[in-house]
Formats: structure tokens, C-alpha cells, sequence
């Protein structure tokens, strides 16, 4: 007759390939027709009760080892769980020679050179450990998931104040010096750096750069909410700073599921100053042009492994003086406006508009400007009683005049639409205003002009004698959008010092010697990569008493 | 004659200690400057004691301090010649010094507000006992003691075995014996282990200990201070209680030492001493 049985070790902690190795033990002995080996949390047991294994009442915490046996009878699931200490015991006589630390920070004695600490402990765990590992001055990866929000933004504001990476929580993947943490391909070294926010993200770059015939100097994970609007990409930003001045990486990839779109502005901004090229993937975000300054936007993951290796001999190109005022774009043409926006909101912000791309760029009065703001003149609301601007240049040029008494304005754009229909000598009625207003504004100087002109040379206007009106004004004249784009956004690139302590180079420089707090795998793929590491045997604190546990931690506070 | 053995012999020899080693002694240290017990236990650290089970060494260099005093004040050569053949035989005989050294050096860490430091260890036969640095003068924490499991001398088996027993792990609570074991990897059989295991029995007490001796230092471990200064803390947040080496009492009155191996104290004393803490200083 079938029976199951089953027995619970409270607070008994083992990492999941022990258990499944047990469990794999336990499913060679007589008799024996299934076998459960979990930690019993409710997900776990909600495993067991789907396989027909979990036992009618079973009190159990989510730190108990719960061990369940089915078998033909009753005496030989019995005979099964007495074997369990056997079987755990002959994996532990086989495995552990050299002493096996239970402290991060006796680990850390061990091998005082360590300066990354893997932690792939139950996320209730993981901080705790990565606090620990802080404290001792080393860098985290941190595998473990389900820590909390307020966890990782505490822990990478400390990380950032010490200079230290916290790579994760729920951080896949990263190569350290050659070295593969977590779940990493193995790959040449090279002079690719690679920042990742997504685990298989990095991994499928990294490995199609090598199929490529090119190589990684160093990839970064950050984990998947780093690039979220309350972590504010803090590792993200100190990777990049790491990897612009590491002088082995040539290019930088940056790889990311869709970002907050204020984190994607800052992280580009500060990819414009990493001083080499840098292709950007943000899975799902527009990117604003195919290239830019030093920027490259790839449009898949291939595409980016593929532009970082075809970029070659790339020379910082001259810097352009850059203004701290604000953009303000007045357009008579919608789409033009509206691919404009798409364009800048990567580089620029605060960005407004009364034809926003998302809600919150929304310009609370059209009338008046705020920070950056692109107008659309011919949205309905400017049209009631009025011929649209690309007939009409009066709204336009009273708005002009508006934006440059406002001396926080350090640059207008506008679009000259000409063809068929429209005003026939835009640039002869907008020129002596500018003209004007420039004059205004001599003393200092920081006003500029930007325009677009859209046209033939058939058109009835004379397109290049528009342009050289323009142009003979002082103002800077571009045939599209996407260049007038580039332009700017190599204008406005916000020259910030970073506010943060950088993280040193020279450990990144150093061979990598780790310790392993978690599953035991990592620790096995360190060393058959020849990296140095010890691996702690790791239990939850006072044996998932959570009353001495809590008040440990009090005590260390 | 140690660990309650009880005959005629054992009186006898009692009697004598009394009466001629005891009044040698007292004559040879009276005219000494006094015996550096902490130099004597380091340099018997680098000879392969470890303080508690093994001090054939130390007592070596006992009595290589002593002779010279003993021969300048005891005038009867036969007892001379007794008083030095007993100390050079007995390879125990500087563990008594060694423990008043230890509970000396752990007394001096008891009572300092706010410590969690363990600052004695002591066992009866019945209940294995601690104190702790930051509590009370007379606070002891106290569970049934533990069996000890060793080698046992020819005739006897771990049945004889009575529960752990006897004052001498304060040489553990001061970080040498069972804490020192990588100085002295001659020892480990009597748990029938390795050289290795030696080694990581004291990488092990690291792990609760709080610093690492300026004065215990062991050659095998690049001269590295023993682990000292058993934290509560530690014990209880790693699970791992101290390991202390011991001689093995049997379980009938008389009969005295039967063996000797390695014994821990209970985890629940030191649970008990941090919750105790805790409500002390209102943590």
C-alpha cells in the first residue's frame, strides 16, 4: 500500500542543490516511488501538494527543510528517512577538506583580497548580507531576488557614498576581469565594456560580441530595477563612470529593459560624457536618432553587440560650448514638433510641451513657457480666429520676442516650412526680429537661433536664398529634425561632476578573488573559471529564530 | 588521582604533595621574581601545547624555571630530586598555573558594562555554566552538560563516560586549548581527526570570538593570535557553540579520569545569556 511520510528540521538551512541531490539519493533506495526535498516555503509546498507529495497537516516555517517520502510501503518510507542524515553526510565528507567559513566576515579573513561578494541567499536574508558586505568595504553581487525596494535603494546609497558597485538585487550576470559571475558566458577579453540592467540581456550581447570576433573588457549588471525612477540608476551611473575611465574599454554597450523615462535622460547625458563611444539598447524606448554625438541607439540586442564591434578609430569630436539655459522650440508643424520632442526628451530635462509624448511632459499653460518647452503653434488652441503660422508669422514672432526676454532662454528653435500654400518669404519677416533680439541680448551674448527649413529647391520661396537670410542672421540652419536634434543635444549635454565617490578602477584591474555567500554553484564556477574564492556555509542567523535573529540585529546597530 | 579517583594510593600522594611539594614550591617561589605565566603559555604554543589537554611542553618549561629555584631552597636533596621528578613526570603538572593564569586574564574582562564577551565556562558533572562580561557578578547561565565523546585509556568506553565535568575550560574562555588546536595537531586523534582538523577547529573558533590574541600566537596559522573572547552574539546568530578539549571523568564515584576529547556546552546557555542581556539593556 502507498504510503508518505515525511519529517521537518526546523531551521535546518541547505542551499537547493544539496536538497536536490538528497532528494535525488532518496529516489535510489527500495521501494522508494517519489520524493520531495524542499525548504518549506508556501511556494515550495504548493509544488509538493501539485505533485500528489504534500502530507495532509504539516506545520512548517519557511526556514524548516521539510522531507517528504513516498513509497510501496510503510516500513520502507521509515527505512528512507532514517537514511537522510546518511546521505547529507556522505556528499559533506567528500566535499569539505578545507575549512568552510559560516561568517561573510570570517570568509573575508580568509581571503583578505577578496573584493566582490556573491550573496545568493532567501531574499528575506540577502541585505543583511550585503550590508555586512559593505561594512567590510567589498562589492556585492547580489543574485538574490525578492529584497526589498527600500533594501536596495539604502544599500546602493551606501555603495555609492563608499564607492562600491551593488550589482542586483536579482542580478543575473556580470564579468568581472575576465571572470563570470552568476550566469555568464564564457568570452574573450577585449575592449567592449557592457552595463546591463538585464541579465540574459548581457548575456546574449556579450556572447554575440565574442561570436563576433570581438571581446569584453568588463560587463556590469545592475539589476532589473535599477533603472526605475526611485533607484535613479545609481550603479548604472557608477558603472559608466567606472568604464569611461577604464582605459582598456574602447566602447561602452548599455543594455536595459524600458527605463523611467527621466532615468533614461540621465543615464544618456552621461553616457554624451563618457568621453568614448556608447551604444545604447533600451528595450522599448524610442530611441531618439540612429546616432548621435558618441551615441549609437541600437534597435536589438544583436544590432548593439553588432555596433559595438563595427565602431572603430572613434575620435571625440570637438566640443561645442555648452549652454546651462533653456531650449525653446516654437513650430508651426505638429510632426515636426513631435519628432523633435522624441528626440530631446533623452537629453533634456525638465522637457514640456502642449503636445506631449507622456502625461507628465504637459506644459500647464501653453502661453508660457517652463524649462525646456516645445510648442506646437499649430495646435487648435493657438488657431481660434487665426490663419496657421506656416501662413502667418505673427504669433510666432510675438512669441519669439516673449521666450527672449526671458533670460533664462539661451535658445529658440523654429521650423520654416516652405512649399506650395505657405507664407512666400518666411525668412524676410522673421529675420529683423531676430535680428532685434539678438541685439537685446548682445551684451551677454547666450542667445542662439535654430532653425529647420523643410523644402525644394523648387519651391516658390527660393529655398537657398531663405537659408542664406537666415543664416547671414546669425542664425544655424539644418535640413532636418534629426540633425537639428544632434545638434542640440550636444549643446545642452548637462556638464555635471559626478556627486558621487568613483568607484576604484584598480579593483576592477586586480584578479578576481570572491566569496561566495549562497548557492554553492557559483562558487564551483569561480574556480574552474581560476579565479580565488571561498564559499561560506551559510544559515540563516541564530538558526531562523526570529526573535533572537531580530534582536542580533539590534545589537549590532 | 585527578577527576575524583579516591584510594589509598591517591591519598598518599596527597599527603606528600601537602606536605613536600607544596612547602618546595612555596620555598622556591619566594625567593623567585615571580613565574611569567603568559610567556610560558606562548612559548609552549610554539612546542605543540595547546594549553588545556596537551602540556607536555609547558610543563617542561615549568620546570625548567622551577629547578633551579628548587635546588637554591630545599635543602634535602631526596625531596629536591622528588619535588623535580614529579614535575618532569606529571606532563599535566603546569595546567593548574595555566588555569589560575586564564581565570586571572578572564576575570579582569568580567564586569564591563555592555560586553557580551564570555567570561567563564565551568561544568560540575551535572550543568555546564557561563558567565558574561556585561551581566552579573553571580549570573549564571546553566543546562544539563554534555557527554563528552574521545579516546578512552584501556578498560573503559564511552559508556563509562560521565557528563562534561571540572573548572579547566577557562583556558578555552581565555582562547587557548580547544581554541589553540592548530598549534597542536598531535592531539586531534582523540576525536580521531586530522591535522586538518585541528587547523579548522580553530579556524572554526573565530568565527565567535571577538579578537585575536596579542600574546597566543601559533606557527602553523603564520603566526596568527589565538581566537579570543567568546562572543554571545556570535555563538548564537552562527549556531556554533565553543569546543572545548577535555579529560574524560567516569560516571562512578572514585574511579576518576577515564579518557579524554572534546565536548561543547549547550547552545540554549548562551540563547538564554543574550535574552537576558537583551532585557538588561533594554535592547
Amino acid at each position: 500500500m502507498t504510503t508518505i511520510k515525511h519529517e521537518i528540521r526546523r531551521g535546518a538551512y541547505y542551499d537547493s542543490v544539496v536538497l536536490m541531490q538528497l532528494q535525488r539519493g532518496l529516489l535510489t533506495l527500495p521501494d522508494v516511488l517519489d520524493a520531495g526535498v524542499v525548504m518549506a516555503t508556501q511556494a515550495n509546498c504548493d509544488l509538493l501538494a501539485a505533485n500528489q507529495l504534500l502530507p495532509a497537516s504539516v506545520a512548517s516555517s519557511p526556514d524548516d527543510l521539510l522531507v517528504v517520502v513516498k513509497a510501496a510501503s510503510d516500513s520502507a518510507a521509515s527505512d528512507a528517512l532514517r537514511q537522510v542524515d546518511a546521505l547529507l553526510a556522505k556528499r559533506r565528507t567528500s566535499m569539505a577538506e578545507d575549512f568552510r567559513p559560516r561568517s561573510l566576515s570570517a570568509a573575508a579573513k580568509q581571503l583578505p583580497e577578496a573584493n566582490w561578494v556573491l550573496i545568493s541567499v532567501p531574499g528575506r536574508y540577502a541585505a543583511g548580507v550585503a550590508r555586512e558586505t559593505l561594512e567590510l568595504g567589498k562589492n556585492v553581487f547580489l543574485y538574490s531576488d525578492n529584497v526589498s525596494l527600500e533594501d536596495e535603494i539604502a544599500l546602493k546609497k551606501t555603495a555609492r557614498e563608499k564607492g562600491l558597485l551593488v550589482m542586483g538585487p536579482d542580478c543575473g550576470t556580470a564579468i568581472i576581469n575576465g571572470i563570470g559571475l552568476g550566469f555568464a558566458n564564457r568570452v574573450r577579453r577585449g575592449d567592449i565594456g557592457v552595463i546591463g540592467a538585464s541579465g540574459t540581456g548581457t548575456q546574449a550581447v556579450t556572447a554575440q560580441i565574442h561570436n563576433l570576433g570581438a571581446g569584453i573588457s568588463h560587463a556590469i549588471g545592475t539589476g532589473g530595477r535599477d533603472l526605475k525612477l526611485d533607484v535613479g540608476a545609481i550603479t548604472a551611473h557608477q558603472a559608466l563612470d567606472l568604464l569611461a575611465r577604464d582605459d582598456e574599454t574602447k566602447v561602452i554597450v548599455l543594455v536595459s529593459k524600458p527605463p523611467s523615462p527621466e532615468v533614461a535622460t540621465s543615464l544618456i547625458s552621461a553616457a554624451q560624457r563618457a568621453g568614448k563611444p556608447v551604444v545604447v539598447y533600451f528595450i522599448g524606448y524610442p530611441p531618439p536618432a540612429r546616432k548621435i554625438g558618441n551615441l549609437h541607439f541600437a534597435i536589438s540586442l544583436s544590432e548593439a553587440a553588432e555596433l559595438a564591434v563595427e565602431i572603430k578609430n572613434w575620435k571625440p569630436e570637438t566640443k561645442s560650448q555648452v549652454s546651462s539655459l533653456y531650449l525653446r522650440g516654437l513650430f508651426s508643424g505638429g510632426t515636426l514638433a513631435y519628432e523633435t520632442l522624441l528626440g530631446l526628451q533623452s537629453f533634456l530635462s525638465p522637457i514640456y510641451s502642449n503636445a506631449p509624448i507622456t502625461n507628465y511632459q504637459l506644459l500647464k499653460d501653453p502661453l508660457k513657457s517652463e524649462a525646456h518647452s516645445i510648442i506646437d503653434l499649430g495646435d487648435e488652441f493657438f488657431m481660434v480666429g487665426r490663419l496657421h503660422p506656416m501662413i502667418d508669422n505673427d504669433l510666432r514672432i510675438r512669441r519669439m520676442k516673449q521666450e527672449a526676454d526671458d533670460s533664462e532662454v539661451g535658445m529658440i528653435l523654429f521650423d520654416v516650412v516652405l512649399g506650395e500654400g505657405s507664407h512666400l518669404d518666411p525668412a524676410g519677416e522673421l529675420v529683423p526680429v531676430i535680428k532685434e533680439m539678438r541685439e537685446k541680448r548682445l551684451e551677454t551674448g547666450d542667445l542662439e537661433f535654430v532653425a529647420m527649413v523643410i523644402g525644394t529647391d523648387d519651391d516658390p520661396q527660393n529655398l537657398e536664398s531663405q537659408v542664406s537670410q537666415l543664416q547671414d542672421a546669425g542664425v544655424t540652419v539644418f535640413r532636418t529634425a534629426a540633425e537639428a536634434v544632434e545638434y542640440i543635444s550636444l549643446r545642452f549635454s548637462v556638464i555635471k561632476k559626478n556627486d558621487f565617490t568613483p568607484v576604484n578602477l584598480e579593483q576592477l584591474k586586480q584578479p578576481l578573488a570572491a566569496v561566495n555567500v549562497g548557492l554553492e554553484s557559483f562558487y564551483d564556477s569561480l574556480i574552474s573559471q581560476g579565479a580565488q574564492a571561498v564559499h561560506v556555509e551559510w544559515r540563516p542567523p541564530a538558526g531562523g529564530n526570529e526573535k533572537l535573529a531580530s534582536l542580533l540585529a539590534r545589537m549590532k546597530k | 588521582m585527578r577527576y575524583g579517583a579516591y584510594s589509598e594510593e591517591v591519598l598518599k600522594k596527597l599527603h606528600w604533595m601537602n606536605d613536600v611539594l607544596g612547602t618546595s614550591l612555596a620555598d622556591a617561589l619566594a625567593v623567585s621574581n615571580g613565574i611569567d605565566m603568559r610567556a610560558l603559555i606562548a612559548e609552549a604554543l610554539h612546542m605543540g601545547d595547546e594549553g588545556h589537554n596537551r602540556n607536555k611542553a609547558g610543563s617542561l618549561i615549568y620546570l625548567k624555571l622551577l629547578a633551579p629555584l628548587i635546588a637554591k631552597t630545599t635543602k634535602d636533596s631526596a625531596a629536591m630530586a622528588e619535588v623535580m621528578q614529579f614535575i618532569g613526570d606529571n606532563a599535566l603538572s603546569v595546567l593548574n598555573p595555566v588555569m589560575a593564569a586564564c581565570k586571572a586574564m578572564t576575570d579582569a574582562a568580567h564586569g564591563v558594562e555592555g560586553s557580551t564577551i564570555v567570561t567563564t565556562m565551568a561544568r560540575n558533572g551535572t550543568d555546564f555554566g557561563i558567565r558574561v562580561s556585561g551581566l552579573g557578578e553571580k549570573q549564571w547561565f546553566t543546562a544539563p552538560a554534555e557527554i563528552p565523546v574521545g579516546l578512552f585509556f584501556s578498560g573503559f568506553s564511552q559508556a563509562d563516560a560521565n557528563p562534561d565535568i571540572g573548572d579547566s575550560a577557562i583556558t578555552e574562555t581565555a582562547g587557548i586549548g580547544g581554541f589553540a588546536m592548530a598549534t597542536a595537531p598531535a592531539i586531534v586523534t582523540f576525536v580521531g581527526g586530522t591535522p586538518k582538523d585541528a587547523m579548522n577547529a580553530t579556524l572554526e573558533m573565530y568565527e565567535i570570538t571577538f579578537t585575536e590574541s596579542k600574546f597566543f600566537t601559533m606557527p602553523s596559522l603564520d603566526f596568527r593570535g589565538t581566537p579570543t573572547g567568546i562572543d554571545l552574539r556570535k555563538v548564537v546568530e552562527l549556531g556554533i557553540t565553543p569546543r572545548i578539549n577535555t579529560g574524560i571523568a567516569h560516571k562512578n564515584a572514585g574511579v576518576g579520569q577515564v579518557g579524554a576529547g572534546l565536548v561543547r556546552p549547550p547552545l540554549k546557555l548562551f540563547e538564554d545569556a543574550l535574552l537576558a542581556f537583551a532585557e538588561k539593556y533594554n535592547i
